[in-house]
């Protein structure tokens, strides 16, 4: 394409036609907000209509019906990068579109939202596809009062939030204040003598308050896992692994994430260290701790850790 | 009784992307004269051209291309907005008079001085397509899904299709030489990639019809018509079974396609082709444009002329029997135009 034109082919105002009373009619009712076809002898609706039966030549009937204003689909090419002349100026689709109760098909846009420049077709655009029209507020009587078609409504998304102030409780608070000194404390049961981390300040098994501190290393044992592949922002990838971990002295198991192997060789019994984030980044958070990595110890038999499951 | 009538001569320029500061006159003279000097004819019984004024953007364009025939003492002529093949087709029927014996028949193009799919935007209804600004490419692409998506063929096809035709275009000295295509190529309207969109050129292409015995005369061995059709489909896209072409289907049957050992095809897309084929029913024993069609050079209103002199070619170099040419015009196959010849005039 010439970048500057030393030539230019122009009507300057426009190129006036007559339409005649098939085509009129037609435009006339889409600058009304209505779609309409017209029948032939032979029965079929044309949308967009003709004076004539597309099969034989015949002259069509005077019967005029309303269609859609719901459309389906059935043909469509994705423009990933649209020229100067099209109708919109982000990827879209070109689709030939029949409305519901016509027998022929309309070329329009198909507008599936915001896309960057050179995306390639969204999963959604398929043959079959239920759109409807939007409408121009300002229409003329011209195919272009349609502004373009756009799918049905199937689903919807509503924001959501609330806002808390969490208190952790007292034995949590003092959990993570060891977490933000890079330590990680659990309480030992006066009864059974487990030692539970995080702690809650009760034995969850004897339904005792407990009160001695335990400093537990990070060091310990995946007792199982799960292979994620949903991404979560927290997780460095997808697929990641989360696992129960029984740190060493630990009487219960710690729900953490497990990296620095791959996730298919993540196995049972798997010895794990804290990796801890640089100490200028540390907060009143477990997010101190980024993940668990493997170390290079033996796998503890399974009948060690079969009751922490 | 329907007299023989024959291609016996055809030449063309070697089509070019680029554009080459060549008037259109200037890029059609040297065809012309170099057709007079192989023939030895100098004054034809008939000229018909095809080319489209919105190429170069001047009415009456193709006027000033006759300047490079020689229009006195005057001469009969007349000129298709279309492809040149139907061009031919207008010279065959004016060679079925009886009173002349042969005729000349060119097309040209240059739709590089300007955006060649703005420019067949212009082509489209003025009610409701031409006003949306849908381009060629995107309407082809429609075509290609509707196609796709009924015959289960897939992208992988339409690159194979692309991949035999730049293999076969560069063994063709007048075609574009073009690699192979490359199978991570984004999409240009999807689901149509680069590769599978003909690369429109600049160029010409003329044939000399003779009509009989002066076709013996001309060409020791004459590709004679003995089948020519064409059709058309309904203009409006949605209107008619776009995964189809009915009718080339009707075209084909009309003039004989059966049995023919080559065919030329004006398929501008790789969808285009398998369609083609199908409308045509080619089995895979018939070789399909070995001169890599106008997926290596789309002469814009000179590539299906080109589609019946190469065709044609095979029944004067010995190589063919029975072969058919193939053009095209209008959106998305609409139009469809036949041509079978054979080696020996039949009945």
């Amino acid at each position: 394409m010439p970048s500057s034109p030393n030539h230019v082919l122009e009507f300057p105002g426009g190129y006036t036609r007559s339409v005649g009373p098939v085509i009129g009619r037609f435009l006339s009712e889409l600058r009304d907000g209505r779609l309409m076809g017209v029948r032939t002898a032979a029965g079929r609706v044309l949308v967009p209509p003709t004076e004539y039966d597309p099969d034989n030549g015949a002259a069509v009937t005077d019967e005029w019906v309303e269609v859609g204003p719901v459309c389906t689909v059935e043909s469509w090419s994705w423009v990933p990068n649209p020229r100067r002349t099209h109708p919109l100026d982000r990827p879209f689709a070109w689709a030939l579109i029949r409305p519901d109760g016509a027998d022929t098909a309309l070329l329009h846009a198909l507008d599936m939202g915001v896309h960057e420049p050179g995306a390639g077709p969204p999963k959604q655009l398929r043959t079959g596809l239920r759109v409807r029209p939007k409408w121009r507020a300002e229409r003329g009587g011209h195919i272009g009062d349609i502004e373009c078609f756009r799918p049905e409504v199937t689903m919807i998304n509503a924001p959501t939030r609330l806002e808390y102030e969490l208190r952790p409780g007292k034995a949590l608070d003092r959990f993570l204040e060891g977490i933000s000194q890079g330590r990680i404390l659990g309480h030992r049961c006066p009864v059974c003598e487990q030692v539970i981390v995080p702690m809650k300040g009760l034995c969850p098994k004897d339904g005792v308050p407990t009160a001695e501190e335990v400093e537990l290393p990070g060091t310990g044992t995946v007792t199982t896992f799960a292979v994620n592949n949903i991404p979560d922002p927290r997780a460095p990838e997808v697929p990641f692994v989360s696992a129960y971990v029984l740190l060493d002295g630990a009487g219960m198991t710690m729900l953490a994430l497990v990296a620095g192997i791959p996730a298919d060789q993540v196995r049972m019994g798997m010895r794990v260290r804290a990796a801890w984030r640089p100490r200028e980044e540390w907060g009143r958070t477990m997010d101190n701790i980024r993940w668990f990595e493997p170390i290079d110890e033996p796998d503890v038999p399974f009948d060690q850790i079969k009751d922490y499951l | 009784m329907t007299r023989e009538i024959a291609v016996v001569a055809f030449v063309q320029t070697r089509h070019r992307t680029r554009e080459d500061g060549l008037s259109e006159v200037e890029m059609l003279a040297p065809v012309i004269t170099e057709i007079k000097e192989r023939t030895g004819v100098n004054r034809f019984g008939f000229t018909c051209s095809g080319s489209c004024d919105y190429l170069a953007g001047t009415p009456f364009a193709f006027v000033q291309a006759l300047d490079a025939v020689g229009a006195w003492p005057p001469i009969s002529e007349s000129h298709v907005e279309m492809d040149a093949a139907w061009a031919l087709y207008e010279a065959y029927v004016r060679l079925l008079h009886d009173d002349i014996d042969t005729a000349l028949v060119y097309g040209f193009g240059k739709p590089s001085q300007g955006d060649f799919r703005e420019v067949m935007t212009q082509q489209l209804d003025p009610y409701y397509l031409a006003p949306l600004g849908p381009d060629q490419v995107s309407l082809a692409a429609l075509q290609a899904r509707a196609h796709m998506e009924r015959a289960g063929a897939k992208e992988d096809d339409l690159r194979a299709v692309a991949a035999r035709a730049r293999a076969a275009g560069r063994d063709n000295p007048f075609a574009l030489h073009l690699d192979d295509p490359a199978p991570d190529e984004d999409y240009e309207v999807a689901p149509l990639r680069p590769y599978d969109i003909a690369p429109t050129t600049d160029g010409a292409a003329a044939i000399v019809l003779a009509a009989g015995d002066k076709a013996r005369e001309l060409c020791e061995r004459p590709a004679w018509i003995t089948g020519i059709d064409h059709r058309a489909d309904a203009h409006g896209l949605g209107a008619r079974d776009l995964s189809r072409s009915e009718s080339t289907r009707v075209a084909g049957e009309r003039a004989g396609a059966r049995g023919v050992e080559v065919a030329e095809l004006h398929a501008q897309f790789t969808h285009e082709e398998l369609i083609l084929r199908e409308a045509l029913g080619l089995g895979d024993d018939v070789t399909v444009n070995p001169s890599g069609g106008a997926m290596t050079a789309n002469t814009v209103m000179a590539a299906g002329l080109v589609r019946i002199g190469e065709a044609a070619a095979r029944i004067h170099d010995g190589t063919a029997g029975k072969v058919l040419g193939h053009a095209s015009s209008g959106p998305c196959l609409q139009q469809n135009l036949v041509c079978v010849m054979e080696g020996e005039p039949r009945g």
